[in-house]
C-alpha cells in the first residue's frame, strides 16, 4: 500500500477535527472534535509503525505502543472533560463555550443572557452563585 | 526538483521492478478498500462536525471511529483495531451521549450549534489541510508499505513489545488512568453534595414566606439528576 493513503487520510481527518474545535459552540461537540484529532494522530502512528516494522530492523513497535497510550489518555481526557463540562453546566446552566467569558479582558455584559453570574444579575441569584462558588 | 524526484522515482522503479512492482495507476485491492473506507470515514467526520443535531453528531462519530477501526485492520494492526472498537465505539461515544443528555442538549435541530467564527475556522482548516496534504504527498510519494507476510500488529507482537520495552510507560499510564478515574469521581461527587446542599437551602428558602424564587429553574434541572 502506498504510504500516502493513510497519511493523507490522517491529515484530512485532523483538519476536520480542527474545524470542529474552532467552529463548534457546544462543549461536548468540541470534545468530539478533539477525539477526531486524536484518532487522526493514531492512524498516523499505526501506519508509520507498520511501514517501519518492515523497512527498519529494530523499531520496538513504538508506533503501536504509542497509539495504545494515546487511546488510554484519550479515554481519561474524555472522562475528565465531561466531568468538567457537567460541573460548568450545573453552575451556569449552559454548556455553551461562547458564554463563558468571565476571564475575558475588556468584556462588557452585552445582554442579560451573556453574563449569568456577573455583577449585572439580580441580588439573590448573585448570592446563590457566590454560595456555590465558595462551597 | 520535481523533475529530479520523478527521475529518481523512475530509476527506483526500474531498479526494483523485478522485486516489487508497484505503481500509482494500478492500485491493489487493499488500496481500493482503504480508499473507499477512508471516504466513508472522512464523510462521517465531516458530518460530525457540521450537523446541527447534536445526537446525530455523536452517532456519526460512531461511523467515523468504526471506519478507522477498519482502516487499522487493513493496515494489519488487529489489536489496535479491536481496542479502538472496544474503547472508542464502546465507551467514549456512550459517555458523550450521556454528557449530551445530562446537559439537556436539544434533540432536534439547534440553530446555534456553530459559533460566529465558522468561516474563519473553515479557512484555517482548509489552509492547514492543503499544507499538510501537500507536504505529506511530496514527502512520501515513493514509499510503500509492505503488507505481505505476518501481520505487523497482531496481539502477540503488540503484547511482547508492550511488556518488554514499554513496561514503565505502561505502568505510569495505569497510574494516570487511576488518577483520572478518581478525579472524575471527585468532580461529580463534590458537585452532587453541592447540589444536595443547594437543594436543601432552596427548600429552606421556599418554606420561608416571601422568599426569592430565583433559583427555581436551576433546582428543576438538578432535580432530574
Amino acid at each position: 500500500m502506498h504510504l500516502a493513503y493513510p497519511a493523507v487520510l490522517s491529515a484530512l481527518l485532523f483538519c476536520t477535527g480542527l474545524y470542529g474545535v474552532l467552529a463548534r459552540r457546544n462543549a461536548i461537540l468540541v470534545l468530539m472534535s478533539v477525539e477526531l484529532m486524536l484518532n487522526a494522530v493514531n492512524l498516523n502512528l499505526v501506519a508509520f509503525d507498520v511501514w517501519l516494522s518492515r523497512a527498519a530492523e529494530e523499531t520496538l513497535h513504538s508506533g503501536q505502543a504509542l497509539a495504545l497510550f494515546t487511546i488510554a489518555i484519550a479515554a481519561a481526557e474524555i472522562g475528565i472533560g465531561l466531568a468538567i463540562v457537567l460541573a460548568v453546566y450545573r453552575n451556569r446552566g449552559t454548556s455553551d463555550i461562547d458564554k463563558l467569558r468571565d476571564t475575558a479582558e475588556g468584556h462588557e455584559p452585552d445582554g442579560p443572557e451573556s453574563d449569568v453570574s456577573g455583577s449585572g444579575a439580580s441580588a439573590p441569584r448573585t448570592a446563590t452563585e457566590k454560595a456555590e462558588a465558595t462551597a | 526538483m520535481t523533475l529530479a524526484a520523478a527521475a529518481a522515482t523512475a530509476a527506483h522503479a526500474t531498479a526494483t521492478t523485478a522485486a516489487d512492482p508497484q505503481g500509482f495507476l494500478s492500485p491493489t485491492g487493499v488500496e481500493i478498500a482503504f480508499l473507499l473506507v477512508g471516504l466513508v470515514t472522512l464523510g462521517a467526520a465531516v458530518v460530525t462536525v457540521t450537523t446541527r443535531q447534536l445526537v446525530h453528531a455523536a452517532l456519526w462519530l460512531v461511523v467515523a471511529l468504526g471506519g478507522l477501526a477498519v482502516e487499522y485492520l487493513l493496515l494489519t494492526a488487529e489489536f489496535i483495531a479491536w481496542v479502538q472498537v472496544l474503547i472508542y465505539v464502546g465507551s467514549v461515544v456512550v459517555l458523550l451521549l450521556f454528557g449530551l443528555m445530562l446537559t439537556r442538549a436539544p434533540i432536534g435541530r439547534s440553530p446555534d450549534a456553530d459559533s460566529g467564527n465558522r468561516w474563519v475556522a473553515l479557512g484555517v482548516a482548509v489552509t492547514a489541510a492543503a499544507a499538510l496534504v501537500w507536504v505529506v504527498v511530496d514527502a512520501f510519494r515513493t514509499t510503500w508499505i509492505d503488507l505481505d507476510g505476518a501481520p505487523a500488529g497482531s496481539t502477540e507482537v503488540t503484547g511482547a513489545s508492550l511488556f518488554q520495552h514499554w513496561v514503565l510507560p505502561f505502568e505510569a499510564l495505569s497510574v494516570l488512568l487511576l488518577a483520572a478515574l478518581v478525579g472524575a469521581i471527585v468532580l461529580s461527587r463534590k458537585a452532587k453534595t453541592e447540589a444536595g446542599a443547594d437543594a436543601e437551602a432552596e427548600r429552606a428558602a421556599a418554606t420561608a414566606p416571601g422568599a426569592p424564587r430565583s433559583g427555581a429553574t436551576r433546582r428543576e434541572t438538578e432535580g432530574t439528576r
